[in-house]
């Protein structure tokens, strides 16, 4: 299992702001984790439509595309930061 | 071997209390200070900050002890407010505190600029007629932090 969180406007639009679900045959990575749940409602298609507008991290440290998820880790997706 | 304080929370702070704790350590010669606030205009009201709780701090501190290795620092303060805040309360407050003015005032912008783009903070702006909009990133912030 893998723990998804969300922040910002993703979470309002998802709904939720932490999802856990089973990491899926075939899911190694950031990026392919992002294109499977987009698939998982209409709301997660929306909030994730535009992967190049999104950031995320994975087990709390800014991930890419290719940064490698495994069963146990922690993934958040969120928008572009705009602390300070 | 460098002192770095940071916080993360809805607590304001105190300038010249956080600045007095940097000015006993031995060797000090000054102090960088930038303090970020809620700019108001366009009839703003409220700033609501969000944020990835365990991750923000270790980013905070990642940034710090990046400055700590390019410049040679006594002590890094980071302090970062987070829920409801209103025009014109205080954000964020950044020290650098080093022998020298050089070193003190570039890491203290250098701070400032990384926690804009590095650490997992977002705004939402709330507005007096009800508006309600999530602050989009900008490519200026970008900008600053790469031409470190």
């Amino acid at each position: 299992m893998i723990t998804v969180l969300y922040f910002a406007w993703v979470r309002e639009q998802i709904g939720t702001d932490a999802e856990t679900l089973a990491l899926p045959d075939g899911v190694a990575a950031f990026g392919a984790l992002m294109a499977h749940l987009s698939g998982l409602s209409a709301r997660h298609a929306a909030a994730l439509a535009a992967p190049g507008g999104l950031r995320g991290a994975v087990n709390q440290i800014f991930a890419r595309p290719e940064t490698p998820v495994r069963d146990g880790d922690e993934v958040a997706i969120f928008p572009p930061v705009t602390g300070g | 071997m460098v002192a770095i304080t940071i916080s993360v929370d809805g607590a304001g702070f105190d300038l010249v209390a956080e600045q007095a704790a940097l000015c006993g350590l031995p060797g000090v010669g000054g102090i960088g200070a930038f303090v970020g606030l809620v700019r108001g205009g366009d009839g703003l009201e409220t700033l609501v900050l969000e944020h990835y709780p365990g991750m923000t701090e270790a980013a905070m501190r990642a940034i710090a002890e990046r400055a700590a290795r390019r410049w040679d620092l006594l002590a890094v303060t980071l302090r970062h407010r987070v829920g409801r805040l209103r025009v014109g309360e205080p954000i964020v407050l950044v020290l650098a505190a080093s022998a020298h003015r050089d070193a003190a005032l570039s890491a203290t912008r250098f701070l400032i600029d990384w926690l804009k783009t590095d650490a997992p903070f977002w705004k939402r702006e709330e507005f007096r007629d009800g508006r309600r909009r999530w602050v989009a990133a900008r490519e200026s912030d970008r900008t600053a932090r790469e031409a470190w």
